[in-house]
């Protein structure tokens, strides 16, 4: 028997992996409805809610003209009973053709990929991973510049936790020439461990607390919520919280191509006075997520 | 001199000399019960004699153990690396060394650490840990599940 592909984490994939997939999410943002999946049933398992992703995908699976069995937060899934994620991933993959699964455990997709026969895509395991994001954030990038290479990258706002940044900066480090700017309050700074990993590769980055001054540089702004909890000193949290909100009037000086990416959901860290803007491209990006997936399971299954 | 001498002399009296088998040397006192739970040598029968909290220039306190007709395979003694680094083997013949060996980290580690990730998947549910040694001199390890990096001063055993 052949090998089966998963997809746990960003990294497990080659540059040229990525290639395929943003290929074929074109040909399917051209052509969404094809009935590659008909009479294969996929397991979509979400041991923890998220609406965005798990429509997302059963969009995708549903243009792909596949039928969908499994559960919307854990709450109507055996683990309440009990049972380990062994046994019902066990189980499921007697059924299904295809496993969608998140969960709040780090490392539970890639355990639940070496228990299942069938290929798993992880839709996001706690704080580890969530690599079909990454893609369409690659996607995104690639649509709105015309290609991934010598990009002048901008995260903005919670780079110590936020798992989208973190597997971004690792993806696009496979690129030509990326530049990558952080800009961040200092206890919510990237980790030292993916900093070590530009300056092995050689790639240019550069550490900041504000941005309204070096705005006019970006290709992409990669925004995401600085979160109240994330701070021991609720006085901290006041002094920064405005220094990370994107509005109207710090876009007058940007480039024409720049374009602003949310993984979403959007708290008050990009001003609705933004939405109107053509540099606004968070709901596009939400929308380029159906297309991806759609390619991301071609990939695994082998449909294309 | 005089007291080192005299130091060998006693350490020769404590733990005695064995036929057949393997001296492991140069253990960190405190790490000694992780290295004989880690071998397994609590669980077998032969003759096994330690000696724990003996004079050491490097370690300051060192043990010894003599395993008498056991001979380890290089993949199950470097187990001991990462608590045991400077361990050294000596394997014994008819009274005699007729080999040393030198512990080493592998590139691999399963099933001996614990992640240090209380959301790691491997932490809730019965999973043999597994970790890619990203880092030997300290040592660092990287799981394969959370992929979250355990330090050396935060490796727990199972």
């Amino acid at each position: 028997m052949a090998m089966k592909k998963d997809l746990l984490s960003i990294t497990d994939f080659s540059k040229e992996e990525y290639l395929r997939i943003l290929e074929l999410a074109a040909e399917f943002e051209e052509n969404p409805n094809q009935e590659l999946l008909k009479g294969k049933v996929v397991a979509s398992l979400f041991f923890e809610p998220s609406t965005r992703t798990r429509l997302s995908f059963e969009t995708a699976i549903n243009r792909l003209g596949g039928r969908i069995i499994g559960f919307a937060d854990p709450d109507s899934s055996s683990a309440t009973k009990g049972e380990t994620l062994h046994d019902t991933i066990k189980m499921v993959s007697n059924y299904a053709d295809l496993i969608v699964m998140r969960h709040p455990l780090e490392g539970a997709a890639r355990y639940a990929a070496e228990v299942s026969k069938i290929p798993v895509i992880n839709a996001g395991d706690g704080a580890n991973q969530h690599p079909t994001q990454t893609l369409l954030d690659m996607y995104s990038i690639m649509k709105t510049q015309g290609t991934l290479d010598n990009i002048n990258l901008f995260m903005v706002g919670d780079l110590k936790y936020g798992r989208t940044v973190h597997s971004l900066l690792q993806a696009m480090s496979e690129f030509e020439n990326p530049i990558f700017n952080f800009i961040a309050p200092p206890n919510l700074k990237m980790p030292q461990g993916y900093l070590h990993h530009l300056q092995e590769k050689g790639i240019r980055y550069f550490e900041h607390e504000e941005f309204t001054d070096i705005i006019s540089a970006a290709d992409i702004i990669y925004m995401t919520r600085v979160q109240k909890e994330r701070f021991v000193d609720p006085i901290e949290y006041e002094k920064v919280k405005d220094v990370y909100i994107l509005n109207n009037e710090m876009l007058k000086n940007t480039k024409p191509n720049m374009r602003i990416l949310h993984p979403l959901p959007r708290v008050n860290e990009i001003s609705t006075d933004v939405d109107a803007n053509e540099k606004a491209y968070y709901f596009e990006q939400a929308r380029n997520g159906v297309f991806t997936r759609e390619a991301i399971i071609s990939h695994v299954m082998n449909l294309k | 001199m005089e007291a080192k001498d005299n130091a060998k002399k006693k350490l020769k009296l404590k733990v005695s000399a064995i036929k057949e088998g393997t001296v492991i040397d140069h253990i960190p006192a405190n790490s000694l019960f992780k290295v004989i739970s880690i071998l397994g040598l609590d669980k077998i029968q032969n003759q096994i004699t330690f000696g724990t909290n003996l004079d050491s220039e490097k370690l300051g306190a060192k043990a010894i153990i003599k395993v008498s007709d056991v001979f380890f395979e290089d993949v199950e003694i470097n187990k001991i690396a990462l608590i045991a680094p400077h361990a050294k083997l000596n394997i014994i013949k008819d009274y005699e060394v007729v080999e040393k060996k030198i512990v080493e980290t592998p590139d691999k580690i399963t099933g001996i650490v614990k992640c240090f990730n209380p959301k790691c998947i491997t932490n809730n549910e019965k999973i043999t840990t597994c970790f890619k040694v990203i880092g030997k001199a300290p040592i660092a390890l990287k799981c394969k599940y959370c992929e979250k990096i355990t330090t050396e001063e935060q490796i727990r055993m199972i």
